[in-house]
């Protein structure tokens, strides 16, 4: 089994998927081989920590608390996520409130004798304050160094407040893969929320997903399914139950290859075992492998064939428009693969692509999740660079390849927009999903390149803050080790 | 001992990254884990009305992104390595290398290895910002002593007219850069000439080089500066006025003004023509919103609480009683205030006009700030002048609210100001579009 929850740390990505955060070469290539040695960069920008994406997860939860053991400065990605809580929950129709969130402050003085009382008392009283129905205990560069015992407390307070206390195992410096924050939070759900099945419900379909239910609901009901949209704004209750679902279904690796697979290998979820519906062929393979285990083969070619028809209109229009742009693609590793398949259902030309990471297995490790291999078995090779977030490699790629448009997710589209090139940021919320989400994304993509004028001021009107020199650099000068062939 | 933080609002020491931005063509470089600048980045430029990645904040910043190896076996040649690289790739005039947390407790030896670079005369300095140090107007401090002791030199003279102005802390304060142009243009107007230091078209390092050539230093803020001009002083001989309030509307502005030019000796006629004509233009649109302002069915917002840093606090609070016929219920500072000046900034709050007063809590904890609002008893709209945080307790208590200070997650900032004549007219149009809104939608 590849998940293991014995213990509140997770096993990293980088001994548990082989994941890399440098590489240059073809697609074809980078699926080549499963043991590509990393390649790390001798200058480097601000990255991301696991931390980070811990609270995009935990802090989402409705009913539970989250303690960040750690400075202040360690909060700094909260306020903003609030943002994305008070949203979700505003379009989705339910409560708006802020995030139930406790930091310890650790100051200097905490450096040198420990910050564990404190601790205490914040979990405590994150019990008083919110009255959660779990609290989630995680850690910091400053509390793991100065080796502050989280675990014990945990177990401590758990007895003390009767509701679960839970450490999440999550510094920053212990993992250049920043996803494996995903990892953690969903490790500690696993572990400690998920509870055996009471009853199968055999309707009932977890997804795995950030802040979107409107991308699949629609299909799910036609198709007599029930979606469980998990993590975000989900309730303890709501996880506690995941078990009972008959399937679980992900769009990206990144984020949802733990939970995933450690729902099918400890409490016998399956995890539908195809690509995430992005473009009209992983849509229909999507569908049919629902069709498939949910035994609704007409239905799901039903809907294939009236989703179809309701988009073709626009689908020819916006290929005539598109047929033959340049794109150039910088997001994670699966969502990269996923969204150079769907431009390319527009007859869009991918000239490179830059993603964060790449991992070369997944949990459940079935080449029917490999979202790269199925992109370029269906519509044909491209250029990968694999950069771990790095603004200075995306910026001199972009400038090198001068695109029709860029679409960027998780790095500031300001550096495309003072290129010149139109740019498009894709946030966490991907509406390009399915049928209808391909010809909301197509007609994003259409609108960008027709009317650049805003980013043609930002290009006439800012500069870089990069030198001439670095813009007609080699992308990859910085990567250290042998060239990826 | 500091306490837990429920509702984080001014991030750590390291956020001073955000003032290094703020210099015109400045590079940061992060000696720092991975996460550090991103975070610190949507803490107080994003959650702070949207400030954006500046020339070369947000993504754009180099770091050293420190991981286990790094802590086991020190990051030095790392920073070494990534500080080559900056000179390379970054296009800047002066780099500014922050530590976080994992070099300070790992005693990394950061002073050496930025030596080897400024020695070459490389435009290098380096200050030790570790999160746990304070939160960022600590770090804010941190970075200017550190360029002044290690980047600025004597000049032979003084240049005629010349101030630095210590006021806002840049991209930190949501309003930053308005506030100090208003500023600049308020100190131009009676013929002085405002070095400003950050922001749009505020000169970049040659600000900085000419920060001895000042005639003397301004701190228009409680506290916020005054270590600054202390050092400049002791250094350069500048002498300092110490302005502690942040001047909004008619009555403070005018006050300003004059306090500064006769410290500056150059009080006359045009001063004084240019302080009475920019007054009567404020007094002219704040008659004219007499209606509003007075209109009984509205259920004006007539008693207020403060949930911002002092500066803020005690400006907002001054034009409000003075100028609109407003009450105090409670004032909430939420930054780090360091003790030293807290009776001090307490007493600010205990004259702001004959017979009223306010009472004033520390807080950086938002349990400690919904705690107290909710065991007062509100008999009309209260007005929570605040940040995003508190969009739930407002309406919890049937009170209006207007972010204004970090963080602020439902307004874009741009040049918005509430300092000066245009500042306290900025403040009622808020306000009462808020109200208005409110009533209306």
């Amino acid at each position: 089994m590849s998940v293991n929850l014995n213990g509140p740390a997770v096993e990293l990505r980088e001994s548990r998927l082989k994941t890399i955060t440098g590489y240059e070469g073809s697609a074809a290539q980078l699926l080549s081989k499963k043991d590509f040695l990393n390649r790390e960069r001798s200058f480097m920008q601000c990255g991301s920590c696991s931390a980070d994406q811990v609270m995009n997860l935990l802090t989402q939860i409705q009913d539970a608390a989250v303690v960040e053991h750690g400075p202040a400065g360690c909060a700094g990605d909260i306020s903003y996520r609030n943002g994305v809580f008070r949203m979700g929950n505003r379009r989705l129709g339910y409560k708006v409130h802020n995030v139930k969130y406790i930091n310890t402050n650790l100051d200097e003085k905490d450096t040198i004798y420990g910050g564990e009382d404190k601790l205490k008392k914040a979990i405590r009283e994150a019990k008083r304050r919110f009255n959660p129905k779990a609290i989630f205990v995680t850690t910091t560069c400053a509390s793991a160094i100065i080796g502050d015992d989280v675990p014990s407390i945990c177990n401590e307070l758990e007895t003390e407040l009767g509701v679960p206390v839970i450490a999440t195992i999550c510094e920053g410096f212990r993992t250049n893969i920043w996803a494996t924050g995903f990892d953690s939070a969903n490790h500690s759900i696993l572990r400690r929320i998920v509870k055996p099945a009471r009853h199968k419900q055999p309707d009932l379909i977890n997804v795995i997903s950030f802040e979107h239910q409107f991308v699949y609901a629609n299909v799910f009901q036609k198709l007599g399914l029930r979606p469980n949209y998990i993590v975000p704004l989900s309730t303890i209750d709501q996880l506690e139950h995941i078990s009972e679902a008959a399937a679980t279904v992900q769009y990206c690796e990144t984020l949802g290859s733990y939970l995933a697979a450690g729902l099918e290998q400890h409490f016998g979820v399956p995890e539908v075992k195809a690509p995430a519906p992005f473009g009209i062929k992983a849509s229909d393979a999507l569908l049919r492998e629902l069709g498939r285990m949910f035994h609704k083969e007409t239905e799901a070619e039903k809907v294939i064939s009236s989703e179809k028809e309701k988009i073709a209109k626009d689908l020819e229009r916006l290929r005539i428009r598109l047929s033959g742009k340049t794109v150039y693609i910088a997001a994670g590793g699966p969502l990269a693969y996923s969204i150079g398949a769907l431009v390319k259902d527009f007859g869009m030309e991918v000239v490179g692509t830059s993603v964060w990471h790449h991992d070369q297995k997944y949990d459940n490790d079935d080449e029917r999740l490999n979202f790269l291999k199925f992109a370029v078995e269906n519509y044909g090779d491209f250029h990968v660079g694999v950069c771990n977030k790095q603004a200075f490699e995306v910026t001199n790629a972009i400038n090198h390849y001068k695109p029709d448009i860029a679409i960027t997710r998780h790095i500031e589209t300001v550096w495309a927009a003072k290129l010149g090139i139109p740019s498009i940021f894709a946030g966490n919320q991907p509406t390009e999903m399915l049928y209808d989400g391909l010809i909301r994304f197509g007609q994003t993509i259409d609108d960008a390149i027709s009317n650049p004028a805003y980013i043609k001021n930002v290009a006439k009107h800012s500069k870089l803050p990069y030198t001439e020199w670095w813009l007609e650099q080699g992308t990859y000068t910085f990567l250290r080790g042998n060239k990826n062939d | 001992m500091t306490d837990i933080i429920q509702g984080p609002r001014h991030g750590c020491a390291l956020g001073a990254l955000q003032t290094v931005v703020a210099i015109e063509r400045a590079i940061p470089i992060l000696h720092a884990g991975p996460g550090c600048g991103s975070k610190l980045h949507r803490g107080l430029s994003r959650a702070g009305g949207y400030q954006g990645a500046g020339y070369a904040g947000a993504d754009a910043m180099p770091c050293t992104n420190m991981v286990e190896k790094d802590v086991v076996f020190g990051g030095e040649d790392k920073l070494r390595d990534v500080i080559e690289g900056a000179l390379q790739i970054m296009d800047g005039d002066l780099f500014i290398v922050l530590t976080g947390c994992t070099a300070a407790i790992i005693g990394d030896d950061v002073g050496s290895v930025v030596r080897e670079f400024s020695k070459q005369g490389v435009p290098i300095v380096h200050v030790e910002t570790a999160g746990f140090k304070g939160d960022a107007y600590k770090g804010h401090e941190l970075v200017l002593q550190a360029i002044i002791e290690q980047y600025v030199k004597p000049v032979a003279k003084k240049q005629k007219g010349l101030v630095n102005v210590f006021a806002s802390v840049p991209r930190h304060d949501p309003f930053w850069e308005g506030d100090l142009n208003e500023l600049k243009k308020l100190l131009a107007g009676i013929g002085l000439k405002a070095n400003i230091l950050f922001g749009y078209n505020s000169g970049g390092i040659q600000a900085f080089h000419d920060i001895p050539a000042a005639e003397f230093n301004l701190v228009v803020s409680p506290y916020i500066g005054l270590k600054t001009v202390e050092l400049l002083q002791e250094k350069f001989q500048t002498p300092f006025l110490h302005y502690p309030v942040l001047p909004v509307g008619g009555i403070e502005t005018t006050k300003f003004l004059r306090t500064v030019a006769e410290f500056a000796g150059i009080t006359s006629v045009q001063t004084e023509k240019f302080i009475t004509e920019k007054e009567d233009e404020f007094y002219h649109y704040l008659v004219r919103a007499s209606d509003v302002l007075t209109e009984y069915q509205l259920n004006q917002p007539k008693r207020f609480y403060n949930i911002s840093d002092a500066a803020y606090s005690l400006a907002f609070s001054k034009f409000l009683v003075n100028e609109v016929g407003y009450f105090p219920i409670h004032q909430f500072i939420t930054e780090d205030v360091p003790e030293k000046y807290k009776e001090t900034i307490q007493g600010y709050f205990q004259e702001l006009a004959p017979g009223i007063s306010s009472d004033v809590t520390f807080a950086q904890d938002s349990g400690i700030i919904e705690d107290t609002i909710l065991s007062n008893k509100h008999l009309t709209t209260p007005l929570l002048l605040a940040t995003s945080w508190e969009l739930d307790i407002a309406k919890e208590i049937s009170g209006l609210h207007l972010s204004v200070s970090l963080p602020i997650i439902d307004r874009l900032i741009l040049h918005h100001t509430y300092v000066g004549y245009n500042g306290g007219l900025n403040l009622v149009e808020d306000i009462y579009s808020r109200l208005l809104a409110k009533h209306r939608e």
